[in-house]
């Protein structure tokens, strides 16, 4: 055995904890506003229900808020939340979807089983918007204002605790 | 005055474990056999202030004594009394607390069981752990003092232990798993101690053995304990959801695993040397790196221990101690003790080589996966996350492959097997599990699945390779049943623990494939055929319990004329807090379990229905039987005679007290 082969494992444990001691310093809270005050990042695909017809971040522009709801059907926590989604639709409160890293037919079952929240959901098979969007954990809900700009980002489920703490004081702020 | 003095036992056994660090090792370097035998004594000592101490902590929360900050922040006082003792463990502070107190009872165990150890390899072993006694100490009573006091201004009342953890799952997971995760300081110490001393043989390998399978025995039963605690109480009805804090116990488990497996080897003949050293080094130091992602905060993960920059910096800058030591040592000292013995390629020592690649690959891509997101951030590549596809993918391409060598392994020999040995005792099984895996698919499910077929040839290979290996290890025997009882332990745990592998496979491929799961919209007394089931909601009524209300769902499940079930899944509004939990309710028999949790009700409410979500999960069961029996035959060295006894050291030599029964049954 070569004798600097025995040094290998060091090696990889130290670039390893270079990595970890820069990520002390990130904190993934913190990211949560990276979005906060800008627009949704541009993009244009079709979506899981009408394959041929594609949308762009211009169609979520024009209600008083809307919701932003990354999600995928591998997602446990997503099916959680998903009926809290439907009742809030069924509220009036517009909700799109981003169904990412996903199957097709597998999202489009399970829309049809769990009922359909959503005015459209993006159909985005290799995560690209969710990874613009900064996606880091599913399900990830964003609520944007008339123009597009995004106020508020929550990652995990989105239940009634979470609905009335963070998004309803930001909405009663855009009544008033 | 109780938790000043726990906190003061704590600081006393701070100065043991230093004196258990130094004292004894300094002893094996002059031949000082005093300063060799005090280990001991520090031993016992060390022990008893660590349990004190954490007497103290269980006291202050039984007295409801929230000037401690800890337990102002994890219990209150209308917890149920056996809440509040669990609650000792609920959170960062008192967990590392338990963390101490069961590294203490190793070092107790090593110092009293091990005493057929040579003098001076008893008390390095001794003195590398208690180094690893310190750096949890320090790092506790520097960072994470659980008796630090609110005062002046201390609460009238307590913030209530986290709903999610009063549960029964939740008072013996944690103390199993970190019998575990302690139990491997053990192993690393012998790792050290053979590289301080230059010098490792058979005998080496067999006092570390039991040890290293012991750990694993529990390290797998806390693991299990934590997947079924997920399952039934985050009522989200999946048993693995590749968390991070989930892939933190996963990581070392699977070089554990690796490690059990390369022992045998370095015992049975001497090979693998530097490379068991390495997996015990690795083992433990992924262990602390575990502990350090979820405690530090660098990755998001849905359990709630605090995050501290502030301990993550300790608690790495301790890694980075321990690691580099060990590794460096383990660089520089690693030639003298490479084995030097060949093998053909049909020997066991293959399988195990193999077994020891897949696993570390396994590792490799957990770990990758997990960390991932740290790394995208790192180099500026945009926050990314890493989801089941990627874990599922990695795990059903590599753990395949590692099964049906598992199942092939039970007929080779030591050294070398000639090919006519699996050829005969193979053909059966092939042959069986060919026919299993066509046949299955037809007649479960709805639908032939490809998944189904893939499982039921896996497993029934595990079980008729591991048949038929004992019919091998019996055939010279006058029956089947007489060969059995003259079986050594180790052929029994090691053919307990893959049958529980079987299991364990059984249970997780079937209920990911055959899993159905629906949401329900019913009202009161309307009811919905679904899955071969009839289930039936009965409504929705306010239930009270000692420290939260709830809202409980009444489902009836039946089958035919023949109610099967009556579940309560309940809606938990804690009164301490804003915090809600879904509690689900379950009926499980052998080959199934019916799961259900109540959702939202849905609007108006006055109209009295509900979202319930119902799950039938075929075969759920085998997944807690295989974990089982996977930990019971790792326990299984609990009771192995050979270890327990002083057993003259010449042995070493000798292989007829430990040498394998294949190795004898072909002789």
């Amino acid at each position: 055995m070569k004798r600097w082969k025995l040094f290998i494992p060091l090696i990889i444990f130290a670039a390893l904890s270079i990595l970890f001691w820069r990520a002390l310093d990130n904190d993934p809270s913190e990211l949560d506003s990276a979005l906060v005050g800008r627009p949704v990042p541009e993009f244009q695909m079709s979506t899981v229900k009408e394959p041929q017809r594609l949308v762009t971040q211009e169609e979520l522009k024009g209600h008083d808020f809307a919701l932003i709801n990354v999600w995928a059907t591998w997602c446990g926590p997503c099916r959680v939340e998903h009926p809290y989604l439907v009742k809030l639709a069924d509220q009036g409160i517009p909700i799109f979807g981003v169904n990412a890293n996903d199957q097709l037919s597998l999202a489009r079952e399970w829309l049809d089983e769990r009922g359909d929240p959503y005015t459209f959901s993006v159909f985005d098979p290799e995560g690209k918007l969710a990874l613009d969007l900064g996606t880091y954990g599913y399900p990830e809900t964003f609520l944007i204002d008339k123009n597009g700009t995004v106020l508020l980002r929550k990652t995990s489920v989105l239940d009634e605790r979470v609905w009335l703490n963070d998004f309803q004081p930001i909405i009663d702020q855009l009544n008033n | 005055m109780v938790p000043e003095l726990g906190h003061f036992a704590l600081l006393i056994a701070l100065c043991l474990a230093v004196g258990v660090a130094v004292v004894p090792m300094v002893g094996s370097y002059t031949g000082n056999t005093l300063l060799m035998q005090s280990g001991r004594s520090m031993a016992v000592g060390l022990f008893l202030f660590a349990l004190f101490s954490f007497l103290c902590l269980v006291w202050a929360f039984t007295h409801d004594d929230f000037s401690v900050a800890y337990v102002a922040s994890n219990s209150n006082s209308l917890l149920p009394i056996y809440y509040k003792l669990t609650a000792t463990w609920g959170g960062h502070e008192g967990s590392l607390l338990l963390w101490i107190l069961m590294s203490c009872c190793w070092l107790l165990a090593v110092s009293f069981f091990a005493r057929s150890l040579p003098m001076v390899i008893h008390s390095r072993v001794l003195a590398i752990m208690g180094w690893t006694a310190v750096g949890i100490l320090l790092f506790t009573i520097f960072t994470s003092n659980p008796f630090e006091r609110i005062l002046p201004g201390s609460p009238a009342e307590g913030s209530d232990l986290n709903p999610l953890l009063q549960d029964v799952g939740f008072i013996i997971h944690p103390p199993m798993l970190y019998i575990g995760f302690s139990g491997f300081s053990v192993a690393f110490a012998f790792a050290i101690t053979a590289l301080l001393s230059g010098h490792l043989d058979s005998a080496w390998a067999r006092w570390s053995r039991p040890w290293t399978n012991i750990a694993w025995g529990f390290l797998t039963l806390g693991i299990g304990l934590g997947s079924w605690w997920a399952y039934y109480e985050l009522g989200w009805g999946f048993w693995w959801g590749w968390d991070p804090t989930e892939n933190n116990s996963l990581i070392p488990w699977l070089t554990a695993t690796a490690l059990v497996h390369s022992l045998a080897v370095t015992e049975k003949r001497g090979l693998f040397k530097t490379w068991t050293i390495l997996l015990a080094i690795a083992t433990f130091c992924l262990i602390l790196l575990g502990t350090f992602i979820t405690r530090s905060g660098v990755v998001n993960s849905v359990h709630a221990f605090a995050n501290d920059p502030e301990r993550g910096a300790f608690l790495l800058g301790y890694i980075v101690v321990v690691a580099t030591f060990s590794l460096l040592l383990y660089a520089l000292k690693a030639p003298s003790v490479a084995s030097l013995s060949a093998f053909r390629l049909s020997a066991r020592e293959t399988f195990m080589l193999s077994n020891n690649i897949l696993l570390t690959i396994l590792m490799a891509t957990v770990l990758l996966g997990t960390i991932y997101p740290m790394i995208s951030e790192g180099f500026g590549w945009g926050t990314v996350s890493v989801g089941a596809p990627y874990f599922n993918f990695f795990w059903v391409l590599l753990v395949v492959p590692l099964c049906m060598l598992m199942g092939a392994s039970s007929l080779s020999q030591w050294k070398q097997t000639s090919a006519g040995i699996y050829k005969k005792y193979l053909k059966l099984p092939v042959l069986i599990s060919l026919v299993v895996a066509i046949i299955f698919p037809f007649i479960y499910g709805d639908s032939y699945r490809i998944g189904g077929a893939v499982t039921a040839f896996v497993v029934t290979w595990i079980v008729a390779a591991t048949i038929s290996g004992l019919l091998r290890q019996t055939r010279n025997a006058p029956s089947f049943w007489a060969g059995l009882r003259q079986l050594k332990l180790g052929y029994y745990s090691m053919s307990v623990a893959h049958l529980g592998v079987a299991l364990l496979f059984l249970g997780a491929g079937l209920t990911s494939i055959y899993d159905n799961e629906r949401n329900l919209i019913l009202q009161p007394g309307a009811s919905q055929e679904l899955f071969g089931y009839h289930w039936r909601f009965g409504g929705v009524q306010e239930v009270r319990g000692p420290n939260y209300l709830a809202e409980e769902g009444q489902v009836w499940v039946s089958r035919g004329d023949r109610v099967l079930a009556e579940l309560a899944p309940q809606k938990r509004y804690y009164l301490s807090g804003a915090m809600v939990t879904t509690e689900a309710a379950i009926q499980g028999n052998l080959w199934r379990d019916l799961y259900v949790s109540l959702g939202e009700a849905t609007e108006p409410r006055s109209a009295g229905g509900w979202v319930i979500t119902v799950y039938v999960k075929p075969f759920i069961a085998f997944i807690w039987m295989g974990i089982i029996l996977m930990s019971a035959g790792g326990l299984m060295a609990l009771f192995d005679k050979r270890y327990r006894y002083a057993q003259a050291r010449k042995d070493a030599s000798d292989q007829a007290g430990s040498a394998s029964a294949l190795g004898q049954a072909t002789s």
